[in-house]
């Protein structure tokens, strides 16, 4: 239980840094569009079709790997740096989380920041494929972890 | 300082368009509205929103058939919208066919024209800047008769090139459809000049007329075009409400679109006549309502003039480009003189996506991506672009305020 409580103190964590901004629009979104600029890119040899996420109007890749204590490490890029701030929000919340946890874990905090209003339903749709894609890749190493 | 007087009379004529249009007082994501997204849709004046609340409440009927007041009443409204259309582009009324927008307009010629005069070994030639609905109706035409469907190219400039089109006519051509304002660029195409081209081979032509309708006077008669397709919602006018001018000879020749009421002359088991055009394509019960609130729509662009509209559009020209030429790593595409006040750019290092976002949350509404032209973006090697289109009631601030809002956040985002 200790990792699950681990996803969802991150996502109080985001949702009081939001907070901050009390609604206005355009400093959260240049916030997102700044994380999205600080994200480390993916190297070139992952911009391949099979990392990409389908349902995305910007493009997305997703790569996903399991470090020697059986958490998911997820790398992911994009070519739009509106994006790249969302991954960076995602990585946040997933990266080196155990597949349980993720698997069992609720990304409720986009819903309490208004992620919807703030980027658009396009992006939103896209964000959610990206959970979901995430959420696949946690369950199939999970299954590998036995 | 005379210049300067004349245009800040423009402008204040244009403020007082502005007041007619309700949604453009709201405020967005706490900045005033500033709309620039009209080649995708317009928004309306009040006549409009008057003229729809007034047909149901005081004459909503159905038309055409009906002996009682208010089926006369809706009849004659109705019947009015078509005789101003008709009017606006200069065309006789039989001419003029109500659809629910351009898309059915063309894929109403597809279907009956096309099928009946396009066979196998016959090509059609269609603009390479053309929007989707100018591209995939002939392709599915194509895929029911086995004709061809090849683009004609589009100079730097963002305009059809005439040499091309040369090229590629023949006697198989049998129609060339392209538009006569592009909805990606805003750049106008020479299509007096492709009617007399095509004209020597004997292949008709198809305008969309859907950008240019609320920017420039389009006559038919002066164009010699065969067909040509319109859409209310681009005009300040409701949406769902389109328009197809066809020439008499060929409305009269060729087979419906749809088949139901209000296009028979009479129905058996035996056989089944037809009205005359235009009513013989428009089958069914029509867009009533909002065909009738038209009506308000045409008058506020006859009032306002398409000379004034052209002045104001060269002065936003003008005015845009000395801005965007400014701003680093700014590109503008359609860079042809002949256009009308839409751009569309892209700025290095921000994807058009981000700056239409960031734009957004200053209150100005603009287009992102690639406009429903693909195969444009294809050709000019972009994903998309940020596309501002200008309406009547823009004005040369709403173009400061947009470029203001570029410029810094090419400054904060750019890599120029």
């Amino acid at each position: 239980m200790e990792v699950l409580d681990q996803i969802e103190s991150i996502q109080k964590e985001i949702v009081e840094d939001f907070s901050l901004f009390e609604g206005n629009k355009e400093q959260s979104i240049e916030y997102i569009m700044d994380l999205g600029m600080e994200l480390d890119t993916l190297p070139e040899e992952f911009h391949r079709d099979e990392f990409l996420i389908k349902g995305c109007q910007s493009k997305v890749w997703l790569v996903a790997s399991l470090d020697e204590n059986g958490a998911v490490v997820f790398q992911s890029d994009s070519n739009t740096a509106l994006t790249k701030g969302l991954i960076s929000l995602l990585m946040r919340v997933y990266s080196g989380q155990q597949p349980q946890a993720i698997l069992r874990s609720e990304p409720w905090f986009l819903k309490e920041i208004g992620m919807d209003q703030l980027v658009g339903t396009q992006r939103s749709n896209g964000l959610t494929a990206m959970i979901k894609r995430i959420s696949d890749y946690a369950g199939s190493f999970d299954k590998e972890n036995g | 300082m005379t210049e300067t007087k004349t245009i800040t009379q423009r402008e204040q004529q244009l403020v007082e368009v502005k007041k007619d249009f309700p949604i453009l007082k709201r405020e967005v994501n706490g900045h005033p509205l500033i709309y620039l997204d009209n080649a995708a849709t317009t928004q309306k004046p009040q006549g409009v929103i008057n003229a729809l609340t007034e047909y149901y409440s005081s004459y909503n009927s159905n038309i055409h058939r009906g002996v009682h007041t208010l089926a006369n009443e809706a009849t004659e409204a109705f019947e009015k919208t078509r005789n101003t259309a008709a009017g606006f582009i200069n065309s006789k009324v039989d001419e003029l066919v109500l659809t629910k927008g351009t898309t059915e307009s063309i894929n109403l010629v597809a279907r009956t024209w096309g099928e009946k005069s396009i066979s196998k070994d016959d090509v059609i030639l269609v603009g390479g800047a053309e929007h989707h609905s100018n591209i995939v109706p002939w392709q599915l035409l194509s895929d029911r008769v086995g004709c061809k469907v090849r683009p004609v190219k589009i100079k730097e400039e963002g305009v059809l090139d005439l040499e091309d089109l040369r090229f590629q006519l023949s006697e198989n051509v049998k129609l060339v459809a392209v538009n006569l304002i592009s909805n990606s660029l805003g750049t106008i195409n020479p299509v007096k000049e492709v009617g007399r081209l095509a004209k020597e081979f004997g292949a008709k032509v198809l305008i969309d007329g859907a950008q240019a309708a609320p920017h420039m006077k389009i006559d038919v008669q002066d164009l010699d075009c065969h067909f040509l397709a319109f859409s209310g919602h681009k005009m300040y006018g409701p949406t769902g409400v389109g328009f197809l001018f066809g020439k008499s000879e060929i409305l009269n020749s060729i087979p419906p679109f749809q088949g139901g009421g209000e296009m028979i002359k009479e129905v058996s088991f035996e056989g089944t006549s037809y009205l005359d055009p235009p009513l013989k394509f428009e089958a069914g019960t029509p867009n009533i309502a909002d065909v009738i609130a038209m009506q308000p729509a045409f008058e506020l662009i006859q009032k306002v003039g398409f000379e004034k509209i052209s002045e104001m559009e060269k002065e936003l020209i003008r005015y845009s480009r000395e801005r965007m030429a400014s701003i680093p790593g700014l590109k503008e595409f359609g860079t042809s003189q002949s256009k009308t006040a839409l751009f569309s750019f892209i700025v290095d290092g921000v994807h058009s996506f981000d700056l239409g976002q960031l734009l957004d949350a200053k209150g100005i509404a603009v287009r992102t991506g690639h406009h429903c032209t693909m195969p444009l973006m294809d050709s000019l090697g972009i994903e998309g672009t940020v596309r501002a289109s200008f309406g009547i009631y823009n004005t040369v601030k709403d173009a400061e305020y947009l470029w203001d809002q570029v410029e810094r956040i090419q400054s904060k985002y750019g890599s120029a």
